[in-house]
C-alpha cells in the first residue's frame, strides 16, 4: 500500500484557530458600508386569496429606505419546477409566503415598519395533508403550472418509477411476506447559525450576494436569470460564501429570501442584509418532507430476498425545492441495499398548504432506510432467521450491478456488519424481561458525487506563489463538515508540499471554477480528486522546467557549501545527467532527484526554484486548473434506472437499548457504527463527521418533528424542538472504518457525510422490539408511542 | 431611555450608552464590535452567547445589558494570548476536532471556562452539566467533552 505522508493522518482543521477564537466571520457578523436590514412580511393565512396590500403607514415611518410587494417589483420565478415566487401577488400557500419588504437603516426599525403593513385576504380552504390534497375535488394548491397551463389535480409533475426483474414471479417465490407502512415527520435542519445574505450592487448593476448557500454557481446562474426579470440582462451576480453556521442541506437552493434582499438592494441602491432569526428560521426555511412508506417484501424458504414493492407519499409542501427529488435518492436503497432482483418503486408528491419542504442531510435517505430496515427485520422473524443472518445472507458485494443500474464498485457492507455483531456481542441476547435489546440497520448511499444535475463537476485552481505558498480555488463550500481540512491535506500529499503551505480561498463564484454543489457527500470526493489532478499537472510542469533549473540551483548550493567547507567532496554524481524530469520528486516543499545521493545540496526548495523560473526574461509561473467530472450517470428517473455515482458508500449500525416499559422511555446503552469509508482521509475529521451525523440521528429517531396545525408551525424554537444535547449523547459510540480502497475515490476514498444519520433511527427501532417486542411505526420514537404499543401488544396477548 | 454604563470588559473598562432594553449581546456585537459571540436563537436556549460575568456563565442574550454596570465580562475574545496565541481552552478545542461550522464554538468554550475556572478536577458529568444549555448541531458532543477533559489537565500541569 501507498505510504502517506498526510492523508490517514489526525489533523486539525485549518479554520479551527479563527472559529475558536471567535473570528470566523459568519453572515450574521458581516457589514458593508451603508448596509441596511431587510425584513419580509409572511403571510397571516395558509391559503388565501390577497385582496389588498398598504403600505402607506410602513413607506412613511422614519428610517425606512423601501417597501416593496409584487405590484411594485418585477417578477422574480425559483423553486425547482419554477412554480415559486420571490413575493406574492395574487395568493398566498402558506404561512411563510412573503407578502411584502422592507429596507431599513437599523433592525428595530424594519420590524416595526413590517408590523405596520396591512393586508386583506380572502381566505380559502387549505390542504394540510397529501391524503386530503389527492381527494377527488380538492381545491388546488396550484390552478395553473408555470407555463400557464390549468392544473387539475395537486399532485407535482415529477415522476420516479422503478420497475425490475419479474414482480409477480418474485411474489411467487416467496415463502414469508411482510408488509408494513412507516411513516416519519417533517424535521429541521437546525444550522446553529441562521439563514442570512447580503445583497449589494455596484454602480454597473453588477450584483455581489454574499449567500449562506451549498451551491454558490447555481446560486448565480438563478440570481442572474433573476437579474435578467429585472431588466438587468447581461449583468452579473457574484456570489461569495462567508464562513458557515452549518448547512445540512438548507443550502441546496436560492430562497425567496435572497431575491427580497437583492430587490430591496436594487430599489435603494445600498448593500441589503436579511438574517433570519430563529423563529424564522423554524417557521419560514424549508425543513426536511414528512414521507409515508408502503412496503412489502419477501423471501424464500432459505431467506433470499426475491421481491420488494414500494409506494412512498409525500407532502412537499406548497411549492417545489430541490427537495422534491428526494425520490430519487430513495429509488437507491429501494432497489439496491442487499441483493434483490424484483423490484417495484413509484414516489408522489403532492402540493398542500403546509410550509414547502427542501434538502436535508440523507435526502430521502433516512426516511426510506427506516422502512425498509424495519420491515427487513420483521421478515427476518417471520422467516424465522437472525436478523444479522439474514442480512449477511443477502448483502450486497463488490463489482455487481443492482436493478436500478448502480455499478457497485467496492462494497464493505459484509465488514460492516460482521464488525457491529461483533462489537455488540449480537450472538449473546438478553433474556426476555430485562426489556433491554439490540438492532441493527444497514445503508447505501452514494459515495461518488451524484449527477442529478447536466454537469456532476468541480474545478480547482491551484497558484503557485514565489514563496512556494499553493493558493486553493475550489467552488465547494465547507460549512463545517470538514471540506477544508481534507482538501489541505490533500493537496499537500499530492503535490508534495508542506500542508501549512496550502492556503484554502474563500469560495466566491469570481474567482473559484465551478461546482455544482456541496451536497450529496460529494465535496471530499470531488474536491480531493480534483486536487489530484491538479497536482499531477503541476508536478509535470515543474519536472519539466526543473530539467534546466534544478542543475543550475544545487550547483549555487553546492558552490556555497563548498567555499564554508573546502574538504566537502561532492559524491560522484552527475547531476545534469540524473535530472530528467521522471527522476524528480517532490516532497514537503523540496525537489530532488530519486535515488540519486542524500545530500543536503541536493535537496532544493520550491520556492527557489520557482523563483529562479519566474524572475529572467521569458519567467513563467505556475498556475493549472482542472474540471473533474466523475465517471457516473444522469438517470432516468422515470424508467429508474442510471449509475447515479461513481462509487457507493455503505455502513451498518447497531444499537443496544434498555425500555423503561412504565415510562416508555428508551435508554441507549451503546451505539456501534461501522463504515465503508474507502479510505479514512483524516481520522479526526471523519469521526466528528460521524459523531454529528448519528446525534442528528438520535434526533430523528426520539424527538425531532416540526409540528404544524392547519399549516402553522407550532414548535419554532428550541424549547419545544428539542436536538439532542450533550445530555442525550451520554452513552460510549464506537466507530469502526472499513478501507475499501475504491479505485474511483482520492486515496481511495468514498464520500461519507450523509451515511452516518441514515441507519440510526431503523436500528434503534430494531433493538427496541429485541428488546420488548414492540414494533414502531412512525418516527420519532416517543415513550406515548411506545407505551401505546406495548398496550396494544398486551391487549393482543390477553 | 438611553442610558451610559461601564463595565469591565476583557480586562479594560469600557463605557457605553446603551438603549435600556437592549441585552449584553446587543452591545457586545454592535458599538463594541465584538462579534465572536454568536446569537444562536435569542431566547436562552442555545447557548451560542454564553459569556462571563462575575465568574458566572450567562446567555448574553438574555442578560439586560444596565445589570453589567460595574461588573467583569469576559467574552471569547478575552481568552486568546498575546502575539496571537490561543488559549488553553481555544486550543485543545482545535486540537480535539471539536469545531466544525464553529457557531457553537465560542459559547461553549465559555461555558467550559466558567466550569475549570471553579473546579479544577471535574468529573465526566461535571463537564455534562456545565455544556448542558450549549447545542452543538455539527459534532455530537463527543469531540467537544474530550478536549475539555483535556483543557482540564493542561489547566492542572500549568499551574
Ligand atoms: S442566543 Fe442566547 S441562548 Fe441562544
Ligand atoms: S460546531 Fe456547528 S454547531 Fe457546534
Amino acid at each position: 500500500m501507498t505510504n502517506f505522508h498526510y492523508i490517514g493522518k489526525e489533523a486539525s482543521r485549518p479554520d479551527g484557530p479563527d472559529k475558536a477564537a471567535g473570528k470566523a466571520v459568519y453572515i450574521q457578523d458581516l457589514q458593508r458600508p451603508g448596509m441596511l436590514y431587510g425584513k419580509i412580511k409572511f403571510s397571516d393565512f395558509p391559503h388565501a386569496r390577497i385582496k389588498h396590500i398598504d403600505t402607506s403607514k410602513a413607506e412613511r415611518l422614519t428610517g425606512v429606505r423601501a417597501v416593496i410587494t409584487a405590484t411594485n417589483t418585477p417578477e422574480i420565478r425559483l423553486g425547482f419546477l419554477r412554480d415559486n415566487f420571490a413575493l406574492k401577488k395574487d395568493k398566498v400557500r402558506q404561512y411563510r409566503d412573503e407578502i411584502a419588504a422592507v429596507a431599513a437603516i437599523d433592525p428595530e426599525i424594519a420590524e416595526e415598519a413590517i408590523e405596520l403593513i396591512k393586508v386583506e385576504y380572502e381566505p380559502l380552504p387549505g390542504l394540510f395533508s397529501p391524503h386530503e390534497a389527492m381527494k377527488e375535488g380538492a381545491p388546488l394548491v396550484h390552478e395553473r403550472d408555470p407555463q400557464g397551463n390549468s392544473r387539475t389535480d395537486n399532485l407535482v409533475p415529477l415522476q420516479f418509477h422503478h420497475e425490475s426483474g419479474d414482480l409477480e414471479a418474485g411474489k411467487r417465490a416467496a415463502k414469508h411476506v411482510v408488509e408494513g407502512t412507516f411513516t416519519t415527520p417533517m424535521v429541521q435542519q437546525c444550522c446553529m447559525g441562521t439563514a442570512g445574505c447580503i445583497a449589494e450592487f455596484d454602480m454597473n448593476s453588477n450584483l455581489t450576494v454574499w449567500a449562506k448557500t451549498q451551491i454558490p454557481f447555481l446560486a448565480q446562474r438563478d440570481f442572474n436569470r433573476a437579474l435578467s426579470d429585472m431588466g438587468l440582462a447581461g449583468k452579473n451576480a457574484r456570489v461569495i460564501v462567508p464562513t458557515l453556521g452549518g448547512g445540512f442541506g438548507s443550502g441546496l437552493d436560492t430562497h425567496c429570501y435572497e431575491y427580497i434582499a437583492i430587490l430591496l438592494a436594487f430599489r435603494t441602491g445600498y448593500p441589503v442584509k436579511i438574517v433570519y432569526t430563529r423563529a424564522e428560521e423554524f417557521a419560514n426555511l424549508s425543513p426536511r418532507q414528512s414521507s409515508t412508506t408502503k412496503i412489502i417484501q419477501g423471501c424464500d424458504q432459505n431467506g433470499k430476498l426475491t421481491f420488494r414493492h414500494v409506494e412512498v407519499l409525500q407532502d412537499n409542501g406548497a411549492y417545489t425545492s430541490w427537495g422534491a427529488t428526494y425520490p430519487s435518492v430513495m429509488m437507491m436503497p429501494a432497489t439496491s441495499l442487499y441483493r434483490i432482483s424484483n423490484v417495484y418503486f413509484n414516489a408522489q408528491l403532492v402540493y398542500t398548504n403546509n410550509t414547502y419542504c427542501q434538502a436535508m442531510r440523507g435526502y430521502g435517505n433516512p426516511e426510506f432506510t427506516w422502512a425498509l430496515e424495519s420491515n427487513l427485520d420483521e421478515l427476518a422473524e417471520e422467516a424465522g432467521i437472525d436478523p444479522f443472518d439474514f442480512r449477511m445472507l443477502n448483502s450486497n458485494k463488490p463489482n455487481e450491478t443492482t436493478p436500478m443500474g448502480l455499478k457497485i464498485s467496492t462494497c464493505g457492507l459484509k465488514e460492516c456488519l460482521e464488525t457491529v455483531a461483533q462489537k455488540l456481542n449480537w450472538k449473546k441476547r438478553y433474556k426476555k424481561g430485562k426489556h433491554r435489546g439490540k438492532g441493527l440497520a444497514s445503508l447505501i448511499h452514494v459515495g461518488g458525487g451524484a449527477r442529478i444535475y447536466r454537469s456532476d463537476a468541480s474545478g480547482l485552481i491551484l497558484k503557485l506563489d514565489d514563496f512556494g505558498n499553493v493558493n486553493v480555488y475550489h467552488g465547494g463550500v465547507e460549512m463545517g463538515q470538514g471540506l477544508h481540512s481534507v482538501l489541505t491535506m490533500a493537496v499537500a500529499e499530492a503535490l508534495g508540499v508542506s500542508s501549512k503551505r496550502v492556503l484554502i480561498n474563500p469560495t466566491d463564484t469570481g474567482t473559484c471554477p465551478w461546482d455544482v454543489g456541496t451536497h450529496a457527500s460529494r465535496g471530499a470526493f470531488m474536491a480531493c480528486n480534483a486536487a489530484i489532478l491538479a497536482a499531477n499537472k503541476l508536478r509535470d510542469k515543474i519536472f519539466g522546467l526543473a530539467e534546466v533549473f534544478y542543475p543550475q540551483e544545487v550547483e549555487k548550493n553546492l558552490k556555497k557549501l563548498k567555499k564554508k567547507n573546502p574538504n566537502y567532496k561532492p559524491p560522484d554524481f552527475d547531476v545534469i545527467k540524473a535530472a530528467r524530469r521522471e527522476n524528480f520528486e517532490l516532497q514537503d516543499g523540496f525537489i530532488f532527484i530519486k535515488d540519486g545521493p542524500q545530500e543536503s545540496w541536493l535537496r532544493l526548495e520550491l520556492a527557489r526554484l520557482l523563483r529562479a523560473i519566474h524572475f529572467r526574461n521569458q519567467g513563467q509561473m505556475f498556475t493549472t486548473e482542472v474540471f473533474y467530472d466523475p465517471p457516473n450517470e444522469l438517470p432516468d428517473f422515470k424508467k429508474g434506472f442510471g449509475n447515479i455515482s461513481a462509487t457507493y458508500a455503505f455502513g451498518t449500525q447497531g444499537a443496544e437499548v434498555e425500555v423503561d416499559t412504565e415510562t416508555g422511555e428508551v435508554k441507549i446503552l451503546k451505539m456501534v457504527a461501522a463504515h465503508d469509508v474507502g479510505k479514512v482521509l483524516n481520522p479526526q475529521a471523519l469521526k466528528g463527521q460521524m459523531y454529528g451525523a448519528i446525534a442528528q440521528g438520535i434526533g430523528y429517531a426520539f424527538y425531532e418533528e416540526l409540528l404544524s396545525k392547519q399549516g402553522k408551525i407550532l414548535n419554532p424554537n428550541f424549547r419545544d424542538y428539542k436536538i439532542p444535547r450533550v445530555y442525550e449523547m451520554n452513552f460510549p459510540i464506537e466507530l469502526e472504518f472499513i478501507e475499501s480502497n475504491d479505485k474511483f475515490g482520492p486515496f481511495g476514498a468514498k464520500g461519507v457525510a450523509e451515511p452516518g444519520l441514515v441507519p440510526t433511527a431503523p436500528a434503534i427501532a430494531n433493538a427496541i422490539y429485541d428488546a420488548i417486542g414492540v414494533r414502531i411505526h412512525d418516527l420519532p420514537i416517543t415513550p406515548d408511542k411506545v407505551l401505546a404499543a406495548l398496550k396494544k401488544l398486551k391487549q393482543t396477548k390477553d | 431611555m438611553k442610558k451610559e454604563i461601564s463595565f469591565t470588559l476583557n480586562g479594560s473598562e469600557v463605557t457605553v450608552t446603551i438603549d435600556e432594553h437592549l441585552c449584553l449581546i446587543d452591545i457586545l456585537r454592535g458599538p463594541l464590535g465584538q462579534t465572536g459571540t454568536n446569537e444562536g436563537c435569542r431566547e436562552g436556549e442555545c447557548g451560542a452567547c454564553t459569556v462571563i460575568v462575575d465568574g458566572q456563565a450567562v446567555n448574553s442574550c438574555l442578560y439586560p445589558a444596565f445589570e453589567v454596570e460595574g461588573k467583569n465580562v469576559i467574552t471569547i475574545e478575552g481568552l486568546q494570548e498575546p502575539n496571537n496565541k490561543l488559549s488553553v481552552f481555544q486550543q485543545a478545542f482545535v486540537d480535539h476536532g471539536a469545531i466544525q461550522c464553529g457557531f457553537c464554538t465560542p459559547g461553549m468554550i465559555m461555558s467550559a471556562k466558567a466550569l475549570l475556572d471553579t473546579n479544577q478536577n471535574p468529573t465526566e458529568d461535571e463537564i455534562r452539566d456545565a455544556l448542558l444549555g450549549n447545542l452543538c448541531r455539527c459534532t455530537g458532543y463527543v469531540q467537544i467533552v474530550e478536549a475539555v477533559k483535556q483543557a482540564a489537565v493542561q489547566l492542572k500541569n500549568k499551574k
